[in-house]
């Protein structure tokens, strides 16, 4: 099962690399993102074995993360159609390698959630770069290319990084008494309490570092906001709402091998000095933000900083931190593919230029407000009780200040965000346009993401939010 | 024999400081292909003397690892990094953020960083060679300055290469522990990793007729 998870995907890519017809490259899409959901919600029944010689092996936080893959990459692949359809771009060798590389990303990100071996894992990440970096360069702009450039070179980087922490990790259980194990999350978890010392925290903070990089934590996060603004807008939602999230598993799993250890506590301080750097950076731009998508990449970094303070801070602050995953993915993809809406609407993503989304795009102006407000972290959308559960974690710990700094700095980037945001959305509307840019499939994926994160705030399903106790039990929680 | 163990991570660290000091591009990236060479030879080096009596199962995983990396690191990708360069048509490396000379006498610097960050970071099992560390170090820390200091983008495919190459030669500690399907994975990686740079370093010959990143800047806030 685990196995057709990721192969599937890959095989249909390249399935659709050789198919001429663009309709059938969309049905292959879409149906294996389907199928890729029912396949998630299956494994959600029961326990599935471990495959492969233990290569692959799905555990609760892999399952989480993995459904939240599921579900954000079904709502791009809808948002793709009317996208491809009727997008201003006209290149069609572009457009041949778009399907299969949005496949093949679905492959890559699929196999970092469903394998605990550190080493796979890597190349899996490293696939998901690979994979996703000709979507970034899919309009060809010159913007585009830098975007694609930088995102390459830093992201390889850092991941190479991320490799000798591997590496390193793996160099420590040799050393340990218990023998050498293999990579895997449960050899590693062994041998942890007789790992050398120095080489375990030298592990952890280049796996820091390095998928830090990709997961968009300052001051590793300068390709982000260039390659989510020059991003194609379903491509953006992806990145934001599902890329981030595997980058955030696999500090996770090294995560997990320094609790084992039993010597944590300074991956939870570098994890809480990393986060608080993100939320302080990202507000900071946000505050003086003019490009409508570039305030939503920071509002990206900013999440992932607020879910690294929660994982650092531990107790209940690790399960608000999992489910504020959960929740970012729903708003921020959501968010993105709003903004895909308005750039085609009014041709700029200069939040200066674009007034009256309201009048022009109801639909799209009222799902931004709605989400922007949920983001925001207003009751009562899911966002409020992941940020609250968290601060007051903060609070009641050992640094009061840190919750009192953190809610301030969560404040700043609402302010940031309503400044760019609420004069976009009202101003003078023009009727007559109204309709020509709204297809139904442009709105409808927001719309089902913006009601999932208003469900979020007022019932998490029991069999969710028991798999979220279950994931932070293994996270510290 | 950890005597031809020795000898390739001289032959290794040479090379990194050859990369450092010239500024023609081409002859960096033949001096890469050498060091892939080296780095073929050294599971090899390291690993083939390691068994006595019987055959040792991992050998035919060593040989193919040996192989694998020849091919990728030594032809594949010096080829395609060569014709990026040709396609771009540079030669040189002009002006770099900091010049050749301070470059090298930096990356001297580094090199005796990396013993002594060997010193302190010991293996914490019996060390196939007292070399193998403080090279891998030094092969990380000099692919870095080449990345930060020079500004065309082949030259920094080029740090890359070699910041992957001293991570290799950390993994050579661990070739019992990692199955050959995922070293072989990590070996692809490398490998669609430098083709993917190359499309795009072709994209931005096109676009801007030059490969300069420094001028890759029009994207702030």
């Amino acid at each position: 099962m685990l196995s057709l998870l990721v192969i599937v995907p890959a095989i249909f890519g390249v399935l659709a690399l050789y198919s001429k017809d663009l309709r059938i490259d969309l049905v292959l899409l879409v149906g294996t993102a389907l199928a890729h959901l029912l396949a998630t919600a299956y494994l959600w029944t029961g326990e599935s074995g471990p495959e492969l010689d233990r290569l692959l092996e799905l555990d609760v936080p892999g399952l989480l993360f993995l459904s939240i893959t599921s579900v954000i990459f079904l709502s791009a692949s809808l948002y793709t159609i009317p996208y491809i359809l009727h997008g201003t771009h006209d290149k069609p060798a572009a457009l041949q390698r778009f399907i299969p590389c949005l496949l093949w990303f679905l492959s890559a990100m699929t196999l970092v959630a469903v394998t605990q071996h550190l080493a796979l894992m890597w190349a899996a990440v490293e696939g998901t770069t690979l994979a996703s970096a000709p979507l970034v360069y899919f309009y060809r702009r010159r913007g585009a290319l830098e975007a694609t450039w930088k995102y390459l070179l830093v992201c390889s980087v850092g991941i190479a990084l991320a490799l000798l922490g591997t590496f390193f990790l793996g160099i420590a259980a040799a050393g340990s008494s218990v023998g050498a194990s293999d990579l895997t999350l449960s050899g590693l978890s062994r041998a942890a309490p007789f790992m050398a010392r120095p080489w375990l925290k030298a592990a952890f903070v280049l796996a820091l570092v390095g998928y830090g990089t990709k997961m968009g934590l300052a001051p590793l996060h300068t390709w982000l906001p260039d390659t989510h603004s020059e991003a194609p807008s379903p491509v953006s939602a992806l990145l934001s709402g599902a890329l981030l999230n595997c980058a955030f598993l696999a500090i996770l799993r090294f995560y997990q091998v320094c609790l084992a250890s039993g010597d944590s506590q300074f991956a939870r301080t570098l994890l809480i000095v990393l986060g608080m750097a993100s939320l302080l950076l990202a507000s900071a731009f946000m505050l003086s933000q003019r490009d409508y998508k570039r305030l939503f990449a920071y509002s990206s970094i900013e999440n992932m900083g607020i879910m690294s303070v929660g994982m650092g801070l531990g107790g209940a602050a690790s399960y608000g931190a999992l489910l504020h995953a959960v929740n970012h993915s729903l708003c921020k993809a959501g968010l993105f593919f709003l903004a895909g809406n308005v750039l085609r609407s009014f041709g700029t993503t200069l939040a200066r230029d674009v007034r009256g989304v309201l009048g022009r795009l109801p639909e799209t102006g009222v799902l931004l407000l709605a989400l922007f407000l949920a983001i925001g972290g207003v009751p009562p959308f899911g966002p409020f009780w992941s940020e609250f559960l968290i601060f007051q974690s903060a609070l009641a710990g050992a640094h009061a200040w840190l919750g009192v700094l953190f809610v301030s700095l969560l404040g700043l980037a609402f302010l940031g965000m309503a400044g760019v945001l609420l004069p976009m959305l009202s101003g003078p509307g023009s009727i007559q346009e109204r309709r020509s840019a709204e297809s139904r499939l442009s709105v409808l994926p927001p719309l089902a993401l913006a009601s999932a994160a208003l469900v979020m705030g007022l019932y998490i399903p029991s069999f969710l939010a028991d798999a979220l106790h279950r994931a932070a039990g293994m996270l510290g929680g | 024999m950890t005597g031809y163990a020795d000898f390739l991570l001289l032959v290794v660290l040479v090379i990194d400081l050859y990369i450092v000091a010239t500024s023609r591009l081409a002859s960096c990236v033949h001096a890469s292909a050498f060091q892939g060479v080296a780095l073929a030879l050294l599971p090899l080096a390291l690993w083939a003397p390691g068994y006595a009596g019987g055959v040792d199962p991992q050998v035919l995983h060593i040989a193919l690892m040996s192989v694998g990396t020849l091919i990728v690191k030594a032809l594949v990708i010096p080829q395609l990094v060569l014709r990026a360069i040709r396609e771009a048509n540079v030669r040189r490396e002009v002006e770099p953020f900091v010049s050749l000379h301070l470059s090298v006498l930096i990356a001297a610097l580094l090199v005796g960083v990396s013993f002594w960050m060997a010193s302190v970071l010991v293996l914490p099992m019996p060390a196939p060679t007292t070399l193998l560390v403080p090279v891998a170090f030094a092969t990380v820390l000099v692919g870095f300055l080449v990345l930060v200091s020079r500004k065309k983008a082949v030259t920094q495919v080029v740090g890359y290469l070699m910041l992957e190459n001293g991570i290799f030669i950390f993994g050579q500690t661990l070739v019992r522990q990692i199955p050959f399907a995922v070293e072989l994975g990590i070996l692809l990686d490398l490998l669609v990793g430098v083709f993917v740079m190359g499309i795009a370093i072709h994209h931005i010959s096109r676009a801007f007729d030059h490969i300069d990143t420094e001028l890759l800047s029009a994207l702030k806030d």
